[in-house]
């Protein structure tokens, strides 16, 4: 064990492990971030906050990762490299460990053009790799990026996002092998749709031993609409939607997609417990957080594990 | 009051348009004597500077004569030229001097009657703009009649 | 070379509100490759902005010149003799220029026609594009002979990120992804595994980073 995060004894006991996201309000209204994770209290083992996301200003994530702690939670504070240097991550590192935060899920983020401020500075000090490298060096060697010893250093359950159909594939492996490399604990990988691709990627993580060296979460999100899986195979970079998923969507009636949505989702998951390496799911039902329960209870992932 | 007679200044390449013009002097084909042309070797020739100078020195309208896309004598003279007209064209507007009054124009060595219907044309459209406004403004100022 | 571009007319035009006599320097160097502020684009300005003063029914007293540089104290000394007879200076030349006509002439105004963009090399014709950024530690020899500071939107070393799509990045379909580049280089060279190689965190401090630079020769200064 390298933490006391809650998350990693759970992933190091053999369990599957689940987690969830929240995404923090565009203002200072903790009662939104609140009402969702406490949706998801019980039903998952750590729950994301994500950090400034497709670059539109919300609540810190730091901030809203200690109003979920404060609820009993297990918050993973998600930091983009776009929008700190070095000096303000370590000391967000600091601050967070200090409200009893104990895991991260270091990104680069999306680019500030998506955003609602495109004019800012694009800031990235430096990038998810050499983040992830960072946090466990101060975990490992109890020193920050510059050299000096911390007092009470963090430790920090490391993980780093994967998407296994970006392009190019043919890099993917290399791209988890490099992050391993640094130092991540775990992985989250963008949300799965196309199983014989996933299936692929995994194949080439395992030939390289990888899945024995980082824990590997599936990422699930459900749809509510045909119009949103259309949405998501045509506009979202980087996401792999087969044309079978949006026929079952659009072939059902509009008041039975998201009831179908559900169902692609825990059928996914269950898929995906039969493949090797799979340690857990991230299941990322944004602004659909209430249907995080009923998904974990349907895939059979509920109760979860007192440990 | 004199009706306005426009000043137009037309380049036109050797191979093609001048020869044109040629073309429409024997067949005694009218056109106005408005239209003053000099002949380059290629429309291609014709550079930025030489359009603006013309408005610079007195035009109300310049063209650029050249020959049939994908017949140039050069290769490619009269493609070059017209990216550059369309530059000028912009630069003119943003001047306030309009970019209406810059065009560019197609036509092959046997063409008479086509080069004296666009020197009609271009004489009648540049006579309903109305006078270059830098040269109408300067007389205007130093009390001098319009041209 | 550096590039750069025309300001837009009334950005220049409000410059020269209060001035009539201008004196237009151009320069013979890089804004003369990317036809921004060479001869013949000083030649183009003049007109147009003579045009323009004509129309409000004034004249402009401007002189052309172009200088083979702006950049360096002995060229821009040619304008010397000029001076006296201008109210204020226009460059066409990218921001050292600018600045070093500036710095010679302390009495009068000088302006920037051109925007300065970037450090670019010719794609083609009349195509110019970004390449370096002046990180000051160049390490273009372990990313297979392109620059991931200036040619990844997000400055990755550790390249790429997850918004790479068909080789485009996420913020164009006109952008190269810069490490599908350099994958693509690294593997023509049969240098795949370099790519899993970690660079580490830059040190910025070479770069503008470390404020305002300098270099000075030893064997060159006096």
């Amino acid at each position: 064990m390298k933490t006391e995060s809650v998350l990693e004894k759970i992933l190091a006991s053999g369990n599957l492990a689940v987690t969830s996201e929240c995404g923090p309000p565009r203002g200072a209204v903790p009662e939104k971030i609140i009402e969702k994770a406490t949706m998801l209290k019980g039903y998952v083992d750590a729950v994301n906050v994500t950090d400034n996301q497709t670059a539109m200003v919300r609540m810190s994530s730091f901030a809203a990762c200690v109003f979920i702690r404060q609820l009993g939670l297990h918050p993973i504070l998600q930091v983009v490299t776009r929008d700190r240097n070095r000096l303000a991550i370590q000391s967000d590192i600091l601050g967070a460990y200090a409200h009893g935060i104990n895991n991260m899920l270091c990104l680069s983020g999306d680019h500030p053009k998506f955003g609602d401020h495109p004019q800012a500075m694009n800031v990235h000090d430096i990038d998810s790799i050499q983040f992830v490298q960072m946090v466990s060096a101060m975990r490992e060697t109890g020193k920050f990026l510059g050299g000096d010893d911390i007092l009470n250093p963090p430790k920090m359950f490391v993980g780093a996002a994967a998407n296994p159909f970006a392009d190019p594939f043919e890099l993917r492996v290399a791209r988890l092998a490099k992050k391993v490399k640094a130092g991540a604990n775990f992985i989250q990988t963008q949300c799965i749709y196309n199983l014989d691709k996933f299936e692929q990627w995994m194949q080439g993580v395992r030939d390289r031993g990888l899945h024995e060296k980082v824990y590997i979460l599936a990422g699930v999100t459900p749809m509510k609409t045909a119009g949103m899986a259309r949405y998501m195979k045509n506009k979202v970079p980087g996401m792999d939607v087969p044309d079978e998923i949006v026929k079952r969507m659009a072939g059902v009636p509009k008041e039975k997609q998201a009831d179908e949505g559900i169902k692609i989702c825990v059928e996914t998951i269950q898929r995906l417990k039969e493949v090797k390496g799979v340690s857990g799911f991230h299941i990322m039902a944004i602004e659909w957080e209430q249907k995080v329960p009923e998904i974990t209870e349907q895939a059979g992932l509920y109760p979860r594990p007192e440990i | 009051m004199n009706e306005f007679e426009p000043v137009i200044v037309a380049f036109c390449c050797h191979y093609c348009a001048y020869t044109a013009a040629d073309m429409a002097g024997s067949q005694r084909l009218n056109y106005p004597p408005n239209v003053k042309i000099v002949r380059v070797p290629c429309s291609g020739k014709v550079d930025a500077i030489h359009i603006m100078k013309a408005f610079e020195k007195g035009a109300d309208g310049v063209y650029v004569a050249g020959c049939l896309e994908g017949d140039c004598h050069f290769k490619n003279g009269n493609k070059k030229v017209a990216q550059r007209v369309r530059a000028i064209q912009k630069l003119l507007d943003e001047i306030g001097i309009g970019g209406n009054r810059l065009e560019m124009f197609y036509m092959s060595a046997g063409m008479g009657e086509r080069f004296s219907q666009i020197a009609r044309d271009m004489t009648e459209k540049i006579r309903e703009i109305g006078p270059n406004p830098a040269i109408a403004a300067l007389n205007a100022a130093s009390g001098k009649a319009v041209a | 070379m550096i590039t750069a571009e025309r300001k837009p007319m009334e950005e220049i035009l409000e410059y020269l509100k209060p001035y009539r006599r201008i004196l237009l320097v151009g320069c013979n160097e890089c804004v003369t490759v990317c036809a921004a502020g060479g001869r013949k684009e000083v030649g183009l300005l003049a007109s147009a902005l003579q045009l323009k003063f004509m129309k409000e029914g004034q004249t402009l007293d401007i002189k052309e010149i172009t200088l083979e540089r702006q950049c360096d104290p002995e060229y821009v000394e040619e304008l010397a003799v000029l001076v006296d007879h201008a109210d204020a200076v226009l460059s066409m030349a990218c921001g050292c220029g600018v600045q070093e006509v500036s710095r010679r002439f302390k009495d009068l105004p000088v302006f920037p026609a051109v925007n300065t963009k970037f450090m670019g090399a010719s794609e083609r014709q009349g195509v110019w594009a970004e390449r370096c950024q002046g990180c000051g530690d160049c390490l273009l020899g372990l990313t297979g002979g392109i620059c991931p500071i200036a040619r990844c939107s997000k400055q990755l070393l550790n390249g790429p990120c997850g918004g790479s799509t068909n080789g485009k990045c996420e913020i164009s379909p006109d952008v190269d992804c810069a490490w599908q580049l350099i994958w693509d280089r690294l593997k023509a060279m049969g240098m795949e595994d370099r790519y899993e190689d970690i660079m580490p965190a830059k040190n910025w401090q070479h770069g503008r980073g470390g404020g305002p630079r300098k270099i000075i020769r030893e064997d060159l200064a006096e």
